[in-house]
């Protein structure tokens, strides 16, 4: 897989897609394709041509969130990496694109939503996902908390008390139940689904473009106003628990395929 | 009343209020010398109409003004600077007794945020990015920045904002009092003219004395304001719209005031 093909865009009718194309890394985030993320969203804003946009996966997963061996993370021993400033540079701007672009974001998750990558469908404006698919808050599996915008996200979205469980448990949440949360719009069958997010996407597309971008700033104001500041009290959360031995020791267990032992510190 | 033409901005009178529009879109209103020369020039043209009670000052949904136009000084000297002596046109435009409201969304950084502070009334679109980034290209801000930022923010915020260059928002500038007000991208030229439209109803004459009083009270000893504050509010009472204005209070009425 080149570095070229590691994200693909297309415009279409009025709608443009992003699709996520480490299919044998289930999409997962390396520095790399959160940078050409950031760039293919600053475009599709740009662009009076596209009036709605999905994102999607290529494969079997949407997105498995961050690239446990992609080297902004991985670290020699002792060698402990600033993951603030990481999220910083590459996971906040991404989250703050989306919610800011006054257009119609849809994600239409193909497979796994996991860490980052359950974020990233979190952001968006839609959630069509194929049936079978799960969302995971993995982060707190390798003793970090969940970033780019999930801490508030899904607890705005779905209430404190069933997010904070989901975020300590890093347990899946399958599909239906995010339906019975109102936390997904619609599950559709796996080979459907690109066909009924389109669908969706331009009927999106011919709507009033201006009245969506208002509404959708009026949404913003009404519950993600304070987006930036929780975004950077997260990065700054995230570059403390990044610091901890908990997260050498979860790194290490999943690399080696072990159960880690955790010592709070 | 005498129109000139200009090359850098557009000028326009609606309902008493004079709006220049700085355009020079390609630079993102770029503030060079020419552009000042028009700016002072139509500033003055309406300081002197009487059709016109006051002013507003904006740019364009991207740019209020990016600064100033770095390639007219990159190869200047001490000297030539000194020489230039640029600023004496900023001078005139703290000069103009009319109040000014700048109308401002996207960049107003370094001269295009001197040039805001230098206004009496400040409505940011919710894009506005206000910032002194003087010193990312080894100088300083040089038309009141440092001064004016500093007594409006404070010494600490004013450090921070200069010493690292770094822009804020609209909202961060409201939160610090930099801004009168934030409304949506499409509403701040509205937002202006209705606040100047308010004004615009009051004694041009109060009003001019008033703008007088309360810029001296940034240059000076409060003995110094308060003197003049008196000495304004006094002469006042030599005025028609004082008459009025105190008329129709009690009278129960609405006053019609025509600056005499």
């Amino acid at each position: 897989m080149t570095e070229e093909t590691i994200l693909l865009t297309e415009i279409k009718n009025g709608v443009g897609f992003i699709t996520l194309n480490r299919p044998d890394k289930l999409n997962s985030f390396t520095d790399e394709l959160t940078f050409r993320l950031q760039d293919a969203l600053k475009e599709m804003e740009k662009s009076k041509e596209v009036k709605a946009l999905v994102i999607t996966g290529a494969g079997r997963g949407f997105c498995a969130g961050q690239d446990l061996q992609s080297r902004s993370i991985s670290h020699e021993e002792g060698v402990r990496p600033s993951l603030g400033d990481s999220i910083r540079r590459r996971y906040n701007p991404i989250v703050t694109k989306i919610r800011r672009m006054e257009k119609p974001v849809i994600a239409a998750v193909n497979g796994v939503a996991a860490g980052a990558g359950s974020s990233l469908a979190l952001a968006c404006d839609y959630r069509i996902v194929a049936e079978g698919v799960s969302f995971i808050q993995s982060f707190t599996k390798v003793g970090l908390i969940p970033d780019s915008g999930a801490t508030f996200l899904l607890t705005r979205m779905i209430g404190a008390t069933r997010a904070f469980d989901l975020m300590l448990s890093a347990e899946k949440l399958d599909c239906k139940e995010a339906l019975a949360l109102g936390l997904i719009n619609k599950i559709v069958a796996p080979d459907a689904l690109m066909t009924e997010a389109t669908e969706l996407a331009v009927k999106l597309a011919k709507g009033p473009t201006k009245a969506f971008g208002l509404t959708k700033r009026a949404v913003n104001k009404a519950i993600f106003n304070d987006l930036e500041e929780l975004l950077e009290y997260e990065a700054s959360l995230q570059e403390i628990a990044g610091r901890s031995d908990d997260f050498q020791e979860g790194v290490k267990a999943f690399v080696e395929k072990r159960t880690p032992a955790y010592t709070g510190k | 009343m005498m129109t000139l033409t200009y090359r850098n901005i557009l000028t326009s009178v609606e309902d008493q209020i004079g709006i220049v529009t700085l355009n020079r879109p390609a630079v993102l209103n770029a503030l060079s010398h020419e552009l000042m020369g028009e700016l002072v020039a139509a500033l003055e043209e309406f300081d002197r109409d009487d059709n016109v009670r006051v002013i507003i000052l904006t740019g364009s949904e991207r740019a209020f003004a990016a600064g100033a136009d770095i390639k007219e000084m990159s190869d200047e000297s001490t000297i030539s600077m000194l020489n230039k002596n640029q600023f004496a046109t900023w001078d005139r435009v703290r000069m103009v007794k009319k109040p000014i409201i700048a109308a401002v969304s996207g960049f107003a950084l370094g001269g295009g945020c001197e040039l805001v502070m230098t206004c009496d009334i400040i409505i940011a679109s919710e894009t506005a990015q206000f910032g002194q980034p003087e010193i990312n290209i080894g100088v300083i801000p040089g038309a009141g920045g440092t001064q004016r930022l500093t007594r409006v923010v404070g010494k600490h915020k004013a450090m921070e904002i200069i010493l690292t260059g770094r822009s804020i928002t609209a909202h961060e500038a409201h939160a610090l009092g930099l801004v009168n007000k934030v409304v949506p991208v499409e509403l701040f030229l509205d937002e202006a003219k209705t606040m100047a439209k308010e004004i615009a109803k009051k004694s041009p004459v109060a009003v001019k004395l008033a703008k007088e009083a309360i810029l001296k009270s940034f240059d000076g000893s409060l003995c110094d304001g308060l003197e003049v504050e008196r000495k304004n509010f006094y002469m006042l009472f030599s005025s028609e719209d004082q008459k009025e204005g105190m008329r129709a209070f009690l009278e129960k009425r609405q006053a019609t005031f025509t600056g005499r």
